[in-house]
Parts: structure tokens; C-alpha cells; sequence
């Protein structure tokens, strides 16, 4: 049986509002995108969704108690409360580059956690 | 070490200018405050005005006290050092209906003693303010009216009577009274008990409840009567006065006046509350003002609101001593009949703040006369001196100022140019101001347009760093009042 | 850095406004370029917003805060552009004398030749909106709220509510239930999301966040810490519906109910302002009324991407950078746009048909509903003249929305006396 399924395209500000066309978890045909982006997004978040995650980590000896880290690429949906965790045991000390990687493969997603700013050092 | 001759209970303007004026004799007077900080209840949210004195009924406390207290603002506010303009006030009548009310308030100022009086005509109050309804039939003008920094005064005088040497105790609230043999000879705090020959009441809306504990005029209550306001950004709109409607029998109407800051303040509503405490801000309050004040002036909007908020005034029920005046609201400033030890300020609401120095120098003259001795010191220094606020300094003083100190530089409150130096300097005055509130009060941050948006994170680092408390524990006002819970990882932060 | 010579061009912000005028300014041959920026480091708001979303459209990459933020002060830093950190402008004149006033510097008068003003917005607090109650700790803006937790580590509550579903807001929600928070609902008071749609499914949907539309906070409790808000339905006139009132404990009230730009110097500075907007009226130069100072970003109309902000900014940068060199052409002869209907307001106010012959002029603009279909934008003369127009599949208010008139409109936008911006 085919079902539809509506979602909001959250790759870029525009939000476009697609419709999926779906049988036995298998995407068909998405319509509604404005850029072929739209298709990826919605197969991917019809069988493996994803999503960036930004968050903080304590450092020391920087102007700022807090490093803004970014995940440096989406990680599954379903590992973002592991994901928190882990940059809660997170301790740094500056100077940190913007790009350094924070957490390698963290929860064995291959994916890094990296800075998202330089901190210097005071 | 807890024996005075004088405890005074409530630290609002009253209190604190009592206490001040005992300061000057040579006796150990004791001044306690339930709250956080001095000047935190009905003295921190009123209108602020020093009234001229043609509204309360002749014969009445509130009539001679108002009069008398009025004058007494000009050198009260030198020596403390604090704002005070005496811009004068108008009481505008609107269409012919209104004009006789005018007359009748000028009879009455004159019966009261209120210099310079004025009837002003149709033509000429539209040309001194010429957004004014175009219906105004004309105003009485009273040139000794004015207004003051009701914050600063009350911090001022209760840290000039901590230099002369009271004894001020903050988050100390009043239990109850020890009485022997007839007497008030202490009274009971949660932080112990403190005696005393005679003990002051300046509760505010508490007075009655406090009177009550000694058995005194148990007939007496207070209903507080909440006064909403709001605050206009000085950009959209600002006068320069103060203009009132013609009163009515709920008091004096909605007000368009200046404050010593500049802002222009619409207010009061009048509304009776069960909760001594209830200071919200309600819808109703918001419409009342809007409907009244552009009864005075149609083009005002309080879209222009940059911050509302809500007092409380002692409304008492006190019936006027004077067997010539049949009134039903006036002041209690008096020595209670029913017990020895205990004078009573109570209902006190407008004129309060304008008759503050005269019921401080009653209270005083009541204290003579019970024989309790006051002799002056030799050395009593009547003088509280502001410290330094960058924005009123010339170029040239302010550039040494932020050599001798860097942090009277750093700009911490854009829309009211306060600076990282004057909040340290009164974290770490007299009477240290130690949550954002008080801050807010003596410094005036976080009172603009942005109301707080890129202060108060600052604030509250500053308070930190400056107590040596964690950031959690920095408060707005009273215990209870923390603006944060906790580090947003689990480590500490430092 | 020398403070006493004269500057080419004083930037006053170190947003992504201020710091891509600094860079273009450099770039287009001046100098001494200063960024002035009240806080301790460049990069205004950015650095607290950690989230990413950032630089798709200038980077080609999705970016968080931080890192947008950083490419711009290394670039800005290769460029040789000075900073002027921790140090507050109190006053621009209209001949480009800047007083500053700092912990380091003390107070100083700066001049420049030209100055391009990039102070951002700052956010609509609860008096603006007037919600009724008690004034209790815990009712702060979703950018207070923002600032100390990304930047200071600390979580201003356990359990909130937030009223606006402004990106802020919704940014806010996410970010306080990944710190471990409560966020028991999002209350909107307009029929519609006034923030960007992907933030309702990532920052919201993900989360199980409530969203209310067409609901408000009626009334605050609580005398110390908010104890509660009270929650309402709303009708058309969005007054809270009686019989509606439902109480939600929590003890922190986020509001996320607008931005507002921040204009006070160029208020001082005696600059013309379109009263709708809180902006200053602006060229297609980002000129304001008084020559040589420039203005750019959210100082002018608050933007939905930063990516148009540091478009802006480069804009001003090179204006101010040719009125310093004298190719300024100033304004030979301006005509006014004018929004209609569906459109709550336009930038720039004024264009300078002149301007065609070199380069096309983009219009952006908000509509004041949502418009849930294909719609057109129209740039028509006062004689129903096609100026330009553009289809988009639908407007929301929460979107900004831009037409160019192309350079080859050149002699139809000259004929007219002002220029008409509608919707159909």
C-alpha cells in the first residue's frame, strides 16, 4: 500500500513542504521540492534521519567558560541524548581552533564533534 | 548588644528618614527591614512626586504634614544629595463642567498654606502644553510641587543614618512585641529579639497588623490600594511636568507626569487589593489608564510603554483628629494611647513621600515629648555624598575618573550609560546593594528601552565576582528570587 | 593602532554586518578601517547562537554561529582591518566625530570620514507586549536566556514556557531540552509560526514541543520566581478568549516576541527615519539621509538570514569606501518605493534610478500575512507600468522576500515618480 507522507525540508531557511510518496518503508517519489536537496532530505529522514547538532563544552584559560562544538556532520536522530552526554564529561583548555576535533568518532558514528570557534588563550 | 533606645521597624522612606533624624542625637537607634534592601515596598513603585499640598482636606495630618513637608524637600535633597526639581504641577479641567473644581482646589490649597497658586487660563495651559486635549478649560497651577528620585532619597537617607550610626539589619521581620508591665520594651525577629524604650511602626501596608499586636486601634485597617503604571520610552514622547486631572472620589486621578530621570509615567490606577502583597499588573489596570490618560492628552499611546509596573499605597482608614474635619482616610503619625513605647506612621499614602520629612521630624518631636532626652551630637554629619555617575560628568572629570578606575569606562547599561564602576561602587557602599533590584534601583541599569537585554547577564556576573557568590545564588530581589539554577554541564563552572 | 589620526571609516558593530563593511571598506582601498563593538570579542550575537544554519547561500555550507562569526574576523584580520573591542559608542555626529567610551581607551572622541553604523536589533521585552502579573525573576528574552547558557554555561530555569515562536525562541527550546531543561509549550499568539518552518520540525517536532497558535500568556505568577503563567486562547483582535485560561506551572517564562532595531545613534545623530520599521530610510547605496553615513543590517530592518546581513554589510562598506574617495555619486535624484498591497514594509525606501546603469537594485521585503499559494511580486510605476516582477510559491512573514529590478528597467523606473511593491 502506498501512503503519503508530508514533511518540512529542514536543509536550507526556504522549508519547503514535500509530500512522500511511500511503500513498505521504500520512498517512491518526493514532490514539493524547489531544489533536488528536498529528495535526499526526505528519504533520509523517512529511513535514517539525521540531524547537526550544536551544543557547548567546558574549556579553561579562555575569555569564555564555554566552547561552542558543532557535530561535523548529521548524526542519527536517535543518538542525540547519548550525543549530549558525552559533551557533558568534555574538559578543555584553550587555545582551541576553530575546526579542531573535540570528540572523534564519537559513539562510533565516525562522525567528530569539532569546534565551531577559535577560543584563545587569556 | 541588642538594647536600643529607639527601634525603628520598616526601612522605606519613612523609616530610613526617621532614622536619620534620630541619627542626629545621641541615642542607639536600631533600624530593621523585613526585605533585602531598604526602600523595597510602597517607596519603590509610587508616582514620586513631592505634591504642593491643595488636595488633602484643610484640617487634615495629611494637609498640615504635606504643606510643611513640602518645604522641608529643597534642603533634604542637598544634603543627601539626591534629585529633586521643583517643576510645579497642573490639575487640568477638561470642558466647562470641570472648570468650578478648580476654584475649589485653589480655596482649599490657600486654606492649606500652599505658596503661589495659580488659575491659569483655557489659552494659556495649551500653550505651555500643546498636546493637550483641546477641550481643556483651564488649570490650576501649583509652582511648589515637584518631583524626586523616591529610590534614591530613602537609600540616602537610611545610609547617612548608618554613617551617623544606626543600626540597619535587612531580612529582619518584625514578630511581634515583647511587652512587660504594660510597656512595649522589645520586639520579636526572626534573627531574635532586640529591646528597645520605644519602637517606631513604619510598615507601610503593614501598619495596621503591627499596631494590632500591641492592641492599638484595633478599628484601624488597611486596605492596600494598588497603583499601576507605565513608563514611556523618552524617544516617542516627554513632558516636562506634571499634569493632573480633575480629582475625583477615587484620589487624584491618572497622572501624565516627568520623573527626575527624564521618563515620561502614566499612572496611577486605583484599585483596592486584598493581598498586601499583590503588585501584578493587570489588563483592566492597563485599559483604565489608557481610557484616563488620554482624557488629558488623546495623542498618547501606550504602545510607547517601555516598562509597567505596580505599587501599593496604605490606605488606612484613620478618622481625621481635627474635630472640624469630617475625613476618614488620614495619616496616623501619633504616640499609641493604648500601650507606652510604641509611635505609630500609618496610612501612609499620598501625600506620604511629600510629607516624608515632616512626619520624620514629628516622630521626633513626638519622641521629645515622651522625655526620652535627646541631646545632639557634636558630631553628626548631615551630608550624603552620590558617587560618581560618569554620564552627569564633564568630559574631563569623567576621563580622570576612568584613569583612576577603568571600570567607570566600560559601558555595562547601554540605554542608560551606567557603567561596571558605579555598580562595583555600590555593591560595596554603606549599605551594599546585593541583587539586581537593588542595583537597578540606585543605578538605574537596566531601566531603559532593552529593560535588562544586555545587562542583566552582566549584572549577575558582576554580583558574583564582587560577593564571592556562585552566579546561581545572585537573587533579583529577596531570597527566593535567583535568576539561575544551576551550571548547564555538570562540573561546577567557574 | 593609532586612535587620534582620522579614520577612512568607523564601523559601529562587530556583528556580520559590521565585520563584511570593515572587509569591503579595506578591500575597496581605505586604509584605516575600525570596527568599534561593545563586548570583549567580534562576532555580535553569532557567538551565541551555537546552532548551525548559518552561511548556506555565502559559504555554500551549513555553518553554526561561531564559525560563520569566525571566518569573517580571520578574514577581517587578514584584511588589516582594526578592532576596537569592549568599548561602547556613545555618540556619532553627523560629520563623523565618534565618542567612545571604554575600560582601556576611557573616553575618547574618534573621527573618521565615513561611518557605517551596524548596531543589530536587540529584542522586544515583556513591557513592549504588556503581559499582565506579577514581576518575578525568571521572565527573561530568549536572547538573555541564549547568552547564558551558550556563552556563560549557565541554565536560567528548569521548566519553561515560552511565549513567540520567533527562531530565537524555537532555537531556545531545542537547545534548553538538549541541556536537560523542561520546555512544556510554545505559545504563539498569531494563527501562524512567525519563525522559519524547519525550526518548527528540528527544534520543536523532534523534541515533542508543544506549539499554541493563537494563544498567549495572559498573566505571570508567582512574587519571587515564576511559579506559573496562565495560557489563553486568543481571538481575531488576539485578546485573550475568557473561559480559555489554562494555568502551566513552570518557573521561567521565555519571550521570544520580536526584534526591534537598535537605532539609538542614529537617532542622535539626526538621521530620517521610517517610523514602521524603526530603521533609518535608506538608499540603495544603504546611504542614510545624511550623507557619508552608511548603515547596515539589522540596524536598518530586522532579516530573517544572516547571510543577507553580511550581504548588506559589504553594500555599505563599499559605499562608504567610495564616499571617502569622492566616487560617491551621491543622491542625483531618488524616487521613493512604496509597499502595497501584502507588503508590511520595504528596503530600501528610496532608490536612485541612476544606479540601474551600473547594477541592478534588490528590493526585500516582509508581507504582512501569509500567503499560502503561488503569488507575484509586482514593482509597478504610479501608471500601473511593469517595473519588474516575480513568482514564488508562496510569502510568509516570518521570510524575507526580494525582486531585482534589473539594469535594462533603467528607463521605465527613471519615467516614475515612485515605485509601487505589491503582492497578487
Amino acid at each position: 500500500m502506498i501512503e503519503e507522507k508530508k514533511l518540512i525540508c529542514v536543509t536550507c531557511p526556504r522549508g519547503c513542504q514535500l509530500t512522500a510518496e511511500v511503500e513498505d518503508g521504500c520512498v517512491l517519489d518526493v514532490s514539493g521540492c524547489s531544489c533536488k536537496r528536498g529528495k535526499t532530505y526526505a528519504e533520509a529522514e523517512l529511513t535514517d534521519p539525521r540531524r547537526m547538532i550544536a551544543s557547548t563544552v567546558r574549556i579553561s584559560g579562555g575569555i569564555h567558560p564555554m566552547l561552542p562544538v558543532t557535530t561535523s556532520a548529521p548524526i542519527p536522530k536517535g543518538l542525540i541524548l547519548q550525543l549530549m552526554a558525552v559533551l557533558r564529561t568534555v574538559d578543555l583548555q584553550a587555545p582551541v581552533r576553530m575546526n579542531d576535533v573535540i570528540v572523534s568518532n564519537v559513539l562510533g558514528t565516525g562522525i567528530d564533534v569539532i569546534a565551531s570557534a577559535d577560543m584563545e588563550k587569556v | 548588644m541588642n538594647n536600643f533606645d529607639v527601634i525603628i521597624i520598616g526601612a522605606g522612606v519613612i523609616g530610613s528618614l526617621v532614622a536619620r533624624e534620630l541619627s542626629r542625637y545621641q541615642i542607639s537607634v536600631l533600624l530593621i527591614e523585613r526585605n533585602s534592601d531598604v526602600g523595597s515596598g510602597t517607596s519603590a513603585a509610587n508616582s514620586a512626586l513631592v505634591h504642593a499640598g491643595y488636595d488633602p482636606i484643610p484640617g487634615s495630618l495629611k494637609a498640615e504634614l504635606n504643606v510643611r513637608g513640602n518645604r522641608m524637600w529643597d534642603k533634604l535633597a542637598a544634603e543627601l544629595d539626591v534629585d529633586f526639581k521643583r517643576c510645579g504641577d497642573y490639575v487640568v479641567s477638561i470642558g466647562a463642567e470641570e472648570l468650578p473644581a478648580l476654584d475649589i482646589l485653589l480655596e482649599q490649597g490657600k486654606r492649606n498654606g500652599v505658596p503661589g497658586l495659580q488659575l491659569i487660563s483655557s489659552d494659556e495651559i495649551k500653550r505651555r502644553i500643546p498636546l493637550l486635549n483641546p477641550d481643556a478649560s483651564g488649570a490650576l497651577f501649583a509652582p511648589s510641587a515637584g518631583v524626586c528620585d523616591t529610590f534614591a532619597v530613602t537609600i540616602a537617607a537610611a545610609e547617612n543614618a548608618v554613617e551617623n550610626g544606626v543600626k540597619l539589619l535587612l531580612n529582619t521581620a518584625f514578630e511581634g512585641f515583647i511587652i512587660d508591665s504594660g510597656r512595649i520594651t522589645g520586639i520579636h525577629t526572626n534573627r531574635g529579639d532586640f529591646h528597645a524604650r520605644w519602637v517606631v511602626n513604619a510598615t507601610g501596608v503593614y501598619a495596621d497588623d503591627v499596631m494590632h499586636q500591641a492592641g492599638v486601634r484595633p478599628e484601624f485597617r488597611i486596605v492596600p490600594r494598588r497603583g499601576e503604571y507605565c513608563i514611556l520610552d523618552p524617544d516617542s514622547f516627554k513632558i516636562d511636568t506634571v499634569l493632573f486631572p480633575v480629582p475625583s472620589e477615587k484620589g487624584k486621578g491618572v497622572l501624565i507626569f516627568t520623573t527626575t530621570h527624564g521618563n515620561t509615567v502614566i499612572g496611577p490606577t486605583s484599585e483596592f487589593v486584598a493581598d498586601k502583597e499583590d503588585k501584578a499588573i493587570t489588563p483592566v489596570g492597563q485599559e483604565y489608564l489608557t481610557a484616563n490618560m488620554n482624557k488629558l492628552m488623546p495623542s498618547i499611546d501606550l504602545r510607547w510603554t517601555i516598562a509597567t509596573f505596580a505599587g501599593l499605597r496604605a490606605s488606612g482608614n484613620a478618622v481625621c483628629k481635627n474635630p472640624m474635619t469630617d475625613y476618614r482616610a488620614d495619616f496616623i503619625v501619633e504616640k499609641a494611647d493604648e500601650i507606652e513605647g510604641l509611635i505609630n506612621c500609618a496610612g501612609i499614602e499620598s501625600p506620604g513621600l511629600s510629607a516624608s520629612p515632616a512626619i520624620a521630624a514629628r516622630v521626633v518631636e513626638i519622641l521629645q515629648e515622651t522625655g526620652i532626652g535627646l541631646n545632639e551630637k557634636a558630631d553628626w554629619n548631615p551630608q550624603r555624598k552620590r558617587r560618581p555617575v560618569p554620564k552627569h560628568m564633564p568630559d574631563a572629570d569623567r576621563q580622570r575618573l576612568i584613569e583612576r578606575d577603568p571600570r567607570y569606562g566600560r559601558i555595562i547599561c547601554r540605554c542608560e550609560e551606567v557603567t561596571e564602576g558605579e555598580i562595583v561602587a555600590e555593591i560595596h557602599a554603606p549599605i551594599p546593594a546585593l541583587t539586581y533590584d537593588a542595583i537597578k534601583r540606585r543605578t538605574w541599569t537596566g531601566t531603559g528601552r532593552c529593560q535588562g537585554g544586555f545587562d542583566m547577564t552582566r549584572v549577575v556576573e558582576i554580583l558574583a565576582r564582587e560577593t564571592g557568590l556562585s552566579p546561581m545564588e545572585i537573587c533579583k530581589n529577596e531570597p527566593g528570587s535567583a535568576f539561575l539554577s544551576r551550571a548547564s554541564k555538570k562540573a561546577e563552572v567557574s | 593602532m593609532n586612535l587620534t589620526e582620522l579614520f577612512d571609516v568607523i564601523v559601529i558593530g562587530a556583528g556580520p554586518a559590521g565585520l563584511a563593511a570593515g572587509i569591503a571598506a579595506r578591500e575597496q582601498g581605505c586604509d584605516r578601517v575600525l570596527i568599534i563593538d561593545r563586548d570583549i570579542e567580534a562576532g555580535g550575537i553569532l557567538q551565541q547562537c551555537v546552532h548551525s544554519g548559518f552561511g548556506l547561500e555565502t559559504f555554500k555550507e551549513d555553518l553554526p554561529g561561531p564559525s560563520y562569526a569566525q571566518r569573517f574576523i580571520d578574514q577581517a584580520k587578514a584584511a588589516g582591518v582594526n578592532f576596537l573591542l569592549d568599548t561602547m559608542v556613545l555618540n556619532v555626529t553627523r560629520d563623523f566625530q565618534v565618542t567612545v567610551s571604554g575600560a582601556r581607551i576611557g573616553l575618547k572622541v574618534l573621527n573618521a570620514k565615513a561611518v557605517v553604523l551596524a548596531m543589530g536589533c536587540r529584542e522586544r521585552s515583556r513591557a513592549q507586549i504588556r503581559v499582565p502579573g506579577t514581576r518575578p525573576a525568571g521572565v527573561y528574552t530568549a536572547g538573555t536566556a541564549q547568552r547564558w547558557v551558550n556563552i556563560d554555561g549557565l541554565m536560567p530555569g528548569k521548566r519553561f514556557v515560552i511565549l513567540g515562536s520567533g527562531d530565537i525562541g524555537m532555537i531556545m527550546a531545542r537547545r534548553l531540552t538538549l541541556e536537560g531543561a523542561e520546555v512544556a509549550r510554545v505559545v504563539e499568539i498569531m494563527p501562524y509560526l512567525s519563525g522559519l518552518s524547519r525550526n518548527l520540525v528540528q527544534c520543536l517536532q523532534d523534541y515533542d514541543i508543544p506549539l499554541f497558535l493563537n494563544h498567549t500568556v495572559s498573566r505571570i505568577y508567582g512574587n519571587r520566581r515564576v511559579e506559573a503563567v496562565e495560557v489563553s486562547a486568543v481571538d481575531g483582535q488576539r485578546n485573550p478568549l475568557p473561559g480559555t485560561a489554562e494555568r502551566i506551572e513552570c518557573d521561567t517564562l521565555l519571550l521570544s516576541v520580536g526584534l526591534i532595531p537598535e537605532n539609538e545613534l542614529t537617532r542622535k545623530a539626526g538621521v530620517k527615519m521610517d517610523q514602521r520599521i524603526g530603521g533609518p530610510v535608506v538608499d540603495n547605496t544603504y546611504s542614510t539621509s545624511v550623507p557619508g553615513l552608511f548603515v547596515a543590517g539589522n540596524v536598518v530592518h530586522v532579516y530573517d538570514l544572516v547571510d543577507y546581513v553580511s550581504q548588506a554589510g559589504t553594500k555599505a562598506g563599499r559605499s562608504a569606501a567610495d564616499f571617502v574617495h569622492g566616487r560617491w555619486l551621491g543622491l542625483q535624484k531618488t524616487i521613493p518605493v512604496q509597499g502595497g498591497a501584502e507588503v508590511r514594509s520595504v528596503v530600501p525606501q528610496l532608490i536612485c534610478p541612476e544606479s540601474l546603469k551600473t547594477e541592478e537594485i534588490v528590493l526585500q521585503l516582509r508581507v504582512s500575512s501569509p500567503l499560502e499559494r503561488s503569488v507575484e511580486i509586482v514593482v509597478q510605476a504610479p501608471d500601473d507600468t511593469i517595473i519588474a516582477k516575480r513568482r514564488l510559491p508562496y510569502a510568509r512573514p516570518g521570510e524575507m522576500v526580494s525582486i531585482s529590478i534589473p539594469s535594462d528597467a533603467y528607463n521605465l523606473a527613471a519615467k516614475a515618480e515612485r515605485l509601487i511593491v505589491s503582492l497578487v
